[in-house]
């Protein structure tokens, strides 16, 4: 199926998790959050967190500014 | 300083910030000059945005801010609604392990002046969620008593809009929010140059947050040195008591006999 991640199409296993986004993007698990459709997703549930298709998951950290 | 003069802390809510100068990443040519205009700047509390990972890019300025014993003030600069700043403050305590939030709801890109009814409502929110909300306001008495009503930890109204240098457009105003808060009032954005620094402190501030006045200056760190003294200096002359202004001279010298 096909979900968006920081706004780029990614293909993922059906049944995918929060912590499968993650693997496909790279992204350092330390120091990040996520949000699913607008909601955040706690890390104590991103291993169970099941993916529908079309999901929007963004993955923010901090960076400079302000 | 002789020991003789003596000044409390700086407290927000609830917890102690060792210096009234609040910096911002923002701007910087590198995470090199950063680092030097941070150590120059004696500060103990920057800001940093939320943004989507770049995997490429890692985690630097996280990384510099630990090794140098600054504590992080995450903000929700590039929100334009109550509800993206909810969420971005969120994600900002999950990734940061920080209550603590800059909260930023901006109107439009040209002026980069907060949008107050959007403000409130997000404020509000954040407060009822257990944060310590630090709002980037108007220069507004007002609004700045609604927010402290509100719950809000501080306010933090603006000298002028950020990134303009044009310094304290309405220092009245900035005094008159200083006079009804029971909260810490700090002035952030449009800080230009080391005087209008002092001057924030002056007018009663409780600190100052300023990022591109330093990181654009032409010697980064220099300029961070230089509000790290202004500060101290317009703090100093607050406590100290200025004297009043007279329309004519008043000699200081004994009269001629």
């Amino acid at each position: 199926m096909q979900i968006l991640i920081n706004g780029r199409p990614h293909e993922v296993a059906e049944q995918a998790t929060v912590t499968d986004a993650l693997t496909v993007l790279g992204a350092p698990s330390a120091g990040v959050a996520v949000a699913v459709d607008d909601e955040l997703v706690p890390r104590t549930d991103w291993a169970r967190y099941r993916l529908a298709a079309d999901a929007r998951v963004e993955v923010l950290t901090a960076v400079q500014g302000g | 300083m002789t020991e003789s003069v003596v000044d409390e802390p700086l407290v927000v809510g609830g917890r102690k910030i060792a210096s009234r100068l609040i910096m911002g990443t923002g701007g910087a040519a590198n995470l090199a000059v950063l680092e030097r205009a941070l150590v120059a700047s004696g500060t103990a509390l920057t800001t940093v945005a939320m943004r989507r990972v770049d995997a490429a890019a890692g985690t630097g300025v996280l990384d510099l801010l630990r090794r140098l014993g600054i504590e992080t003030l995450p903000n929700t600069a590039g929100c334009r609604t109550a509800a993206e700043a909810v969420l971005t403050a969120r994600l900002a305590r999950e990734a940061l392990g920080t209550d603590l939030v800059k909260l930023e709801v901006i109107a439009d890109e040209r002026t980069l002046l907060p949008d107050p009814i959007e403000l409130l409502d997000a404020a509000e929110q954040l407060v009822r969620d257990g944060f310590t909300v630090l709002p980037y306001t108007n220069d507004d008495p007002v609004l700045a008593r609604k927010l402290e009503q509100a719950g809000c930890a501080a306010v933090m109204p603006l000298g002028s809009p950020i990134g303009t240098g044009l310094g304290i457009r309405n220092p009245h105003n900035i005094e008159m929010i200083v006079a009804a808060a029971g909260v810490p009032v700090v002035l952030d954005a449009g800080i230009g140059t080391a005087s209008e620094a002092a001057l924030a402190m002056e007018l009663g501030c409780d600190a100052v947050l300023l990022a591109t006045a330093v990181t654009r200056a032409g010697d980064p760190e220099r300029m961070a040195h230089a509000m790290r003294l202004a500060v101290e200096a317009g703090r100093a002359a607050r406590l100290a008591g200025r004297i009043p202004r007279r329309y004519w001279a008043q000699a200081s010298s004994p009269a001629v006999d």
